[in-house]
């Protein structure tokens, strides 16, 4: 897997949208014949995903939000979206 | 019972289409307009579809915009946040129509190719259809949706596999689906005509893993490998009533598209059940849920949680007994009718093109004048 680097600034697939499921009371991410559930951490990053923001940013705001360093586990999350292009 | 939620239902609105195509995976006994349930029977189904976990809605058929009501459907499918892909042979995919789609929500359209060869195209399909495919895939991009083509490989195209490829990038498909033909209803009765050679499959394989990098970021592609071609069985969608739920054109519910052959089955009829009862009380979604079911030589297998023995139709089409380990595994003592079947790549080349029976003749004709 290639690690996405801190300078990206990643955006949701053209074809990718959120929605919130209430069956599961999760955000789920649906796109062309497939969906992912959401997790607290993986909506908490991907509500960050808007094409503006870059990683670094992503994870300097998570990491201020919860008192941590997230970077990695952001970088890691985006990584395995990007890998599955879902994020571009 | 299950604690699994389903997460796709495929609609087959209709029976119907303009195109004959022998690998059809419908059933032979093909319904006709007046066996299809309503506009509201459909709305409802997809109602408690979403309350029951369901994700993705597949409007598909025969061909679904020969559906009147299908905006209404597709607008109501939006509203209930299900993602929808129409899955179309792009005939009758008109602007006025596909405009009233996108502004009902529809958000993903899949257009089936048959081959890159105009002339092959038309054989196929047993009618002219690539022009009005091309104005449909135009349209598709214009108006800005998904835009997925699909394509059934078999002798007469895998060795196309390449420029067919080629062809779905150069008409800006976001993703193509490479399908390996199944072989159930219209598709089992040709089989014979539709085998490949052994070399064909191996050398389409590497030319599509090709491809895949070539296209990457650019256009997402899936190859699926025929299963007779292998020695281990699919997981079928995943599982018996797991993830999957198929409603015909006159309202049967189905755990897979194929499974009206699994006759000691009576299939729930949305009708008289509501998906909630038919996905966890129904006696056939239960059926070959779990490991009970399950009878040697797939109860020893260290697979069975993963392949759960392949696929009960396949089981039932070819064995007779859809309790069967699936007669692609290396293991099924039925191993053999595969293997027979790999030889019929030099079977005829004539096709019994899918046909929805003509309504019966009056048997009581007006008296002749003399």
């Amino acid at each position: 897997m290639v690690a996405i680097s801190l300078e990206a600034v990643p955006r949701l697939w053209r074809l990718a949208r959120i929605e919130y499921d209430p069956a599961r009371q999760r955000p789920v991410l649906l796109y062309p014949e497939g969906a992912v559930l959401l997790n607290e951490t993986g909506r908490a990053i991907l509500e960050l995903v808007d094409g503006t923001r870059s990683v670094a940013r992503i994870a300097a705001e998570l990491s201020e939000r919860y008192q941590t360093d997230v970077t990695e586990d952001v970088t890691e999350y985006l990584s395995r979206l990007a890998e599955r292009e879902l994020i571009q | 019972m299950t604690n699994e939620r389903p997460t796709t239902l495929l609609a087959e609105l209709t029976h119907r289409c303009p195109l004959h195509c022998p690998y059809c995976s419908n059933p032979i006994d093909l319904l006709r307009a007046e066996r299809e349930i309503g506009t509201e029977d459909w709305k409802r189904v997809f109602t408690q579809a979403r309350e029951l976990g369901v994700l993705q809605l597949g409007l598909s058929g025969g061909e679904p915009m020969i559906r009147k009501d299908l905006e209404e459907l597709a607008a109501h499918a939006r509203g209930l946040g299900l993602y929808s892909t129409l899955v179309t042979s792009g005939l009758g995919f008109t602007r006025k129509r596909a405009e009233a789609l996108r502004d009902a929500g529809l958000e993903h359209v899949q257009i089936s190719i048959q081959d890159s060869d105009p002339a092959s195209a038309e054989r196929i399909a047993g009618t002219s259809s690539v022009k009005q495919k091309q104005a449909a895939i135009a349209l598709v991009r214009e108006l800005g949706f998904a835009f997925s083509i699909n394509v059934v490989l078999h002798r007469a195209n895998l060795d196309r596999v390449g420029e067919i490829i080629d062809m779905a990038a150069d008409y800006g498909a976001d993703r193509l689906e490479l399908a390996n033909t199944q072989y159930y209803g219209w598709g089992l009765r040709n089989r014979a005509a539709l085998m490949p050679r052994r070399e064909q499959v191996v050398r389409a394989k590497e030319i599509a893993e090709e491809r895949i990098q070539r296209y990457k970021g650019r256009m997402q592609m899936l190859f699926v490998l025929p299963d007779y071609f292998e020695d281990t069985p699919k997981a079928c969608y995943g599982g018996w009533g797991r993830f999957y739920i198929v409603v015909s054109p006159d309202g049967k519910a189905l755990p897979c598209h194929g499974a009206y052959v699994i006759d000691s089955l009576e299939m729930p009829s949305v009708r008289e059940h509501s998906m909630n009862w038919i996905w966890h009380e129904s006696p056939a979604f239960n059926a070959y849920r779990g490991e009970a079911w399950m009878k040697e030589p797939l109860r020893s297998c260290h697979d069975k949680a993963k392949t759960f023995g392949g696929c009960r139709c396949q089981a039932m089409a070819l064995t007779g007994d859809a309790a069967n380990l699936d007669p692609v595994c290396s293991q099924s003592p039925y191993r053999y009718l595969i293997d027979q079947a790999l030889e019929e790549y030099a079977g005829p080349e004539k096709y019994v093109y899918r046909e929805v029976p003509a309504a019966p003749v009056a048997a009581v004709a007006e008296p002749e004048t003399v």
